[in-house]
């Protein structure tokens, strides 16, 4: 391990070092808050020489996806990154980047959706996404946000298939707080240079992504299905090398707290995942046996590791931070059970919706909840 | 003197067996810009008659790399191919002369759903070549409206006939301040191969529309294709110029319109060979009808013709 510096910087502006380090070479960007400050940073980085990339200033995300995806069959390391309804514009591209199994990466600067309009955090814009075959992580801190983008990197490019690393509007994106940057040389030795497999070459005329029949269609989908599941070990050896190089851990596809005897487990993720940590102390304060498991990954959702952590008999209180319309309660409750079910019936699943628009999710008030929650 | 038909290189990058109907247009323009770009190329494609007709995968009509991208894309993903390629090469990782980014794309691909990425990349000057083969309707899909299609013009989405003129897609490229621009039509092959090999050697974005009658969608005999781009170019219903740094030139024989020392032949004729004219010219307003049709056509011209006169 090289000396690492430490400064003090916001979750947006780490996102941009970390895309920086990763040296990426294609970067389509699009303004919208609260994901702005990452494409602005990383516009004057390419201007100034210090990242020889190039930036492209499209007119929209849907653009912004689909100069990624092409510059990425072109043989480029790419990386976007948007919030709320630019999530949602990409959606069609963010198809065409998984299906066409490019290692694009995206930051989702994670901010609730439009009708009506707010301009801070929850988490449904991503949760619209579940189904589009990407990886996706929830970082709680811009230490993790920062590690976690050149360990989306090496996943993608190991697998072919496109990661989206999430973070909290405001909470996260525009918070300083402290941050350690590893040395380029130990990034460089975690991170090698990205060398495609198939890049769109005249030397090679084929065609890409055109039109199959379904037995051609059918095991480009299974594929992809298996491969989004079989990347979860590439997760877990991302996470132990960069902690092997940099000495710095996030947990790989889950993070636990106090976890071991507890009998209440605080479920929950993103930035929550942090502020949550100290609820748990206010509750063991309380003589409440809590514990916090934090899904970093949430697709593929780590259901092994998470059926292995719950303690025996837990009540799990799922906290989630978007709506799981047309059912009661959230979308991360409903991903639990599924898991649970058959596999751990001894654990009890409670939820509940908060957060949302940008309420803010304080220690005090996620424990009060929890307690609340134990009594229903 | 535009080269001429018989001196056009061998090669040939859209290959036999592909599945375009018989005189397709479309297939008979890729044919003469292949043979201008060479081998040395990147296509796009965003769903169209061209996808279509390319063969289904793994089969490959085309002689090059070819993707297909998203409906509204081609602007952008070509943007995206050309950044990387550049960079690649700059920091060593590519050698040799960097291949032609072009996309190919029909008029719904470029005038509807394909604009707004489009004229992103116009506005940012990127390193392409935007084709818009230009059959006037959705014909991949069934023959529906488009920007495209012009005022009379029956389709399945509009069943009395179009009401509305097309926009002029070129001029709104040329407006865009890019280094070229130019429309073809493949009755002049040498004038479109001419065209492609100019942009081919300008950096920045190029815009070229290739205007591609449809015999299915306009309703005329499938031999006449070629014909019948000639008729729409000697009514002045379609125009040959180009744009170098925003000054036009007219090409042979649209200059001759232009210039007054020839007279446009009366659109009558040309409306008349087509099945999506002439149901609206046997109607009892067929006479208002066509002079709404020839308005549009003698307005382009006046317009074109003043544009033409900004050289600065």
């Amino acid at each position: 391990m090289k000396t690492a510096q430490v400064i003090m910087d916001t979750g947006a502006h780490a996102a941009a070092l970390a895309v920086k380090s990763a040296r990426v070479d294609v970067v389509p960007g699009y303004p919208i808050t609260p994901q702005t400050s990452i494409m602005e940073a990383l516009a004057a980085m390419v201007e100034n020489g210090e990242l020889h990339a190039r930036f492209i200033p499209v007119e929209g995300e849907h653009s912004s996806m689909a100069a990624a995806v092409a510059a990425s069959a072109a043989g480029a390391r790419v990386f976007t990154a948007t919030s709320a309804n630019g999530l949602l514009y990409m959606h069609e591209v963010l198809h065409m980047a998984s299906g066409g199994r490019l290692p694009v990466v995206m930051c989702n600067v994670n901010r609730g959706i439009f009708a009506p309009w707010t301009l801070w955090a929850d988490h449904q814009d991503s949760m619209a996404q579940r189904d589009t075959g990407w990886i996706q992580y929830h970082c709680s801190s811009n230490q993790e946000v920062f590690n976690t983008i050149l360990q989306a990197f090496r996943v993608a490019e190991q697998i072919n298939i496109p990661v989206m690393v999430n973070f909290d509007g405001f909470a996260i994106s525009h918070c300083l707080m402290p941050l350690t940057l590893p040395s380029q040389e130990d990034i460089d030795r975690f991170l090698p240079p990205y060398e495609p497999e198939w890049r769109l070459d005249p030397a090679h005329p084929s065609s890409f992504s055109n039109v199959t029949n379904a037995p051609e269609y059918a095991p480009f989908r299974q594929m992809l299905s298996d491969d989004i599941m079989a990347s979860i070990p590439l997760v877990k050896q991302a996470a132990q090398e960069y902690k092997d190089i940099t000495g710095m851990w996030d947990g790989d596809t889950i993070d636990t707290y106090r976890l071991e005897d507890a009998e209440v487990v605080a479920f929950a993720i993103n930035s929550m995942g942090a502020e949550l940590r100290l609820s748990i102390d206010i509750l063991r304060q309380q003589g409440i046996k809590a514990g916090l498991l934090r899904p970093r990954l949430y697709l593929p959702f780590p259901a092994e590791d998470i059926i292995t952590a719950l303690p025996q008999n837990a009540q799990v209180m799922v906290l989630d931070r978007n709506y799981n319309f047309g059912h009661p309660g959230g979308i991360l409750a409903s991903e639990l059970k599924s898991v649970l079910f058959g596999r751990r019936n001894d654990i009890t699943v409670k939820n509940r919706v908060m957060g949302i628009g940008g309420i803010d999710l304080t220690r005090q008030f996620m424990a009060a909840e929890i307690r609340a929650m134990m009594d229903e | 003197m535009a080269t001429s038909i018989k001196k056009l290189p061998d090669i040939e990058q859209v290959l036999s067996g592909n599945g375009a109907c018989g005189g397709c247009p479309a297939t008979m323009g890729l044919r003469i810009v292949g043979k201008a770009l060479g081998s040395n190329a990147i296509m796009l494609l965003t769903p169209s008659c061209s996808v279509a007709s390319m063969g289904m995968t793994p089969r490959l009509g085309y002689n090059w790399p070819c993707i297909n991208i998203t409906f509204a894309s081609a602007g952008s993903s070509a943007s995206g191919i050309t950044h990387a390629l550049e960079v690649m090469q700059e920091k060593g990782r590519l050698h040799g002369e960097l291949p032609t980014v072009f996309a190919w794309v029909g008029d719904g691909g470029t005038y509807d759903i394909g604009f707004q990425a489009l004229s992103g990349a116009a506005e940012r000057n990127d390193n392409i070549i935007f084709f818009c083969y230009n059959n006037e309707a959705y014909s991949n899909t069934g023959v529906q409206r488009s920007g495209a299609t012009p005022r009379g013009s029956f389709t399945t989405t509009t069943p009395t006939g179009k009401r509305q003129p097309k926009k002029n897609m070129a001029l709104l490229m040329l407006e865009h301040n890019i280094p070229y621009v130019a429309t073809a039509t493949v009755a002049y092959p040498g004038d479109l191969y001419d065209k492609v090999v100019k942009a081919k050697n300008i950096p920045g974005m190029k815009y070229i529309e290739i205007q591609a009658p449809c015999y299915l969608g306009w309703q005329f005999d499938m031999p006449e294709t070629v014909q019948m781009s000639r008729m729409a170019v000697r009514s002045g219903a379609w125009l040959l110029w180009e744009a170098e740094n925003g000054k036009i030139s007219f090409n042979n024989p649209s200059s001759l319109i232009i210039s007054g020392k020839k007279d446009a032949a009366p659109v009558d004729e040309y409306l008349m060979k087509q099945g999506r004219f002439n149901r609206l010219l046997k109607g009892p307003d067929a006479e208002s009808r066509i002079a709404e049709i020839q308005g549009d056509i003698d307005r382009e011209i006046a317009f074109i013709r003043e544009r033409a006169k900004i050289t600065i």
